[in-house]
């Protein structure tokens, strides 16, 4: 499967080129304004690109809705549905039956974590929950690619924690292709096995990087020589970039 | 200086730099809350007391009965009105026309400002329009409204449409723009069509402002009823009103004010119970 975002000429994002291989967990990390968000509109088919195209399992799929599965910052659920029928939004508008996606929808909320409260309004759940449950709504749109735009940016420390090793099972047993949005380098690193290290003005990638550290993985790697080293040269790159914006652009 | 400033140990003080300000001793003040009982009584109290001092004053001709007549006369008429009296055929002329009005003009009204959200281009064009209906005091046109829909049902319906489809209509597109733009695109990322948005979000989404018109609208269709009546009807609770007042029979007319606010409040309880209905639906 290729992705295709080539030249995205906004004034804001220089040519970018994205190649996800099926399958697999890719970060994009970088300052604000750097142009992520732009990048996921753009293959979310939400933002026309003016030059570029995106595809998609080798088919076309520049200014096409519904291709891809995107989820927010923000849970986005909404307040007048119960958990359960949150979850199967977007089954529903997909034109599963209400009855068959909430029939879909509950073994999965007993088995991520959201077991007991099918019957709750997001209102009663907490920050870390309702981001379980939106992430859910995403998978359940069957869709083999996923974006996630910096879902646990909200989150306090330890919530983060718990969201990332079960994000980490939940990329293992549906066997998406992720692409993941966010700030913080550790987490990137944790997540994913490949990420792409983005500059802003012009918005343009200045490194790719392999992640090679085995899966199923877990907490412990966090300390492990190898990650540490992988996380700091991110940072440093991160870093350069902030302190001398110009001196990268003939390189991109 | 007042007793509530303390100067701390002006002495300590003096060394401490520009920015130490004397210090102000206040308790967070608290009322205590009375029983429903004490307050209930007050306020049974407080009503019993203007009656009684309204009756005495008109008894010693301190207010003149014959304008403002007085509480004993008034209950008398009101027991006459309600048991001879053309009470029934009155309020069920005005609480229908009121009632039709109210349906019609939140109905539409809602509908109408909903249907903002489909064209950006439709909202421009219409807008100046809503706006300009806004402005123009309706009531004014009510004697037009009567020789267009006649004396009968239709035209006190109709001036109680006007009166609140433009507050409904203004109040439904607020609702409209109010719709999270984030949650629009992630019902589009999912691959909706606009029919989907509109009615899995659009529509859930404005309920609460529709609810927020339910009450001023009550009151409003009730005004417009009762101003179409005014100019010109055979029944109801207005024409008493005019009829009494151009007799001199102003027991009469505060019998059926009386009866008027008798009516709305039902409606407003009426409209309470919608609204928890309705909000059910929206807001947990």
């Amino acid at each position: 499967m290729v992705f295709n975002t080539d030249g995205v000429p906004f004034t804001a994002l220089a040519p970018v080129d994205l190649d996800v291989p099926a399958g697999k967990f890719v970060s994009l990390i970088g300052p604000s304004g750097c142009g992520k968000s732009t990048i996921f509109n753009v293959i979310a088919g939400l933002q026309p690109p003016s030059t570029g195209r995106v595809v998609l399992d080798g088919e076309e799929a520049t200014g096409t809705i519904g291709q891809v599965g995107y989820m927010l910052q923000k849970d986005l659920l909404l307040p007048w549905r119960t958990v359960l029928d949150n979850v199967a939004l977007g089954m529903e508008i997909r034109g599963v039956p209400l009855k068959e996606a909430r029939d879909r929808a509950l073994p999965l909320l007993h088995r991520y974590g959201l077991g007991g409260f099918e019957n709750r309004y997001p209102k009663a759940l907490s920050g870390g929950m309702r981001q379980r449950a939106a992430l859910l709504r995403t998978l359940l749109i069957d869709t083999d690619v996923v974006l996630l735009d910096e879902p646990f940016g909200a989150l306090d420390a330890q919530t983060k924690a718990q969201m990332q090793e079960w994000l980490l099972q939940l990329f293992q047993d549906f066997g998406r292709t992720v692409i993941f949005v966010t700030h913080d380098v550790e987490e990137a690193v944790f997540l994913s096995d490949e990420i792409y290290v983005m500059a802003s003005r012009p918005g343009r990638i200045i490194d790719q990087m392999t992640i090679d550290l085995p899966r199923p993985r877990d907490r412990s790697v966090i300390s492990s020589p190898r990650f540490v080293a992988m996380k700091k040269y991110c940072l440093d790159l991160l870093h350069n970039v902030g302190e001398a914006p110009a001196s990268r652009t003939a390189a991109a | 200086m007042t007793d509530a400033i303390v100067a701390s140990g002006s002495k300590d003080n003096a060394g401490r730099g520009p920015t130490r300000q004397r210090k102000i001793v206040r308790k967070l003040p608290v009322e205590k809350s009375w029983s429903t009982a004490l307050i209930v009584t007050i306020q049974v109290a407080i009503f019993a007391g203007l009656v009684a001092l309204w009756e005495i004053a008109a008894d010693f001709k301190v207010v003149d009965p014959f304008f403002w007549s007085k509480p004993t006369a008034i209950w008398d008429t009101l027991v006459i009105f309600l048991s001879q009296g053309g009470a029934a055929t009155d309020i069920y002329y005005t609480f229908r026309s009121t009632i039709l009005g109210f349906i019609l003009g939140t109905a539409s009204g809602a509908l109408l400002g909903m249907s903002f959200w489909w064209s950006r281009n439709y909202a421009r064009i219409i807008q100046p329009y809503i706006i300009c209906l806004e402005s123009i005091p309706k009531l004014a046109l009510a004697p037009l409204i009567v020789l267009v829909f006649g004396m009968g049902l239709s035209s006190k319906v109709a001036i109680a449409t006007a009166l609140t489809i433009v507050v409904s209509t203004l109040t439904a597109y607020a609702g409209v723009r109010a719709v999270d733009k984030d949650q629009e695109r992630l019902f589009y990322s999912i691959g909706a069509s606009r029919w989907q948005v509109f009615t899995k979000l659009v529509i859930p989404s404005c309920i609460p402002w529709i609810i927020s018109i339910l009450r001023v609208n009550i009151g409003l269709a009730l005004t417009g009823s009762i101003v179409g009546e005014f100019v010109s009807s055979e029944h109801g609770l207005g024409r008493t009103i005019l009829y009494a007042g151009s007799t001199y029979e102003i027991s009469l007319v505060w019998v059926a004010v009386l009866v008027l606010s008798a009516l709305s409040m039902v409606m407003y309880v009426t409209v309470g119970w919608l609204e928890k209905f309705l909000q059910k639906g929206v807001d947990h």
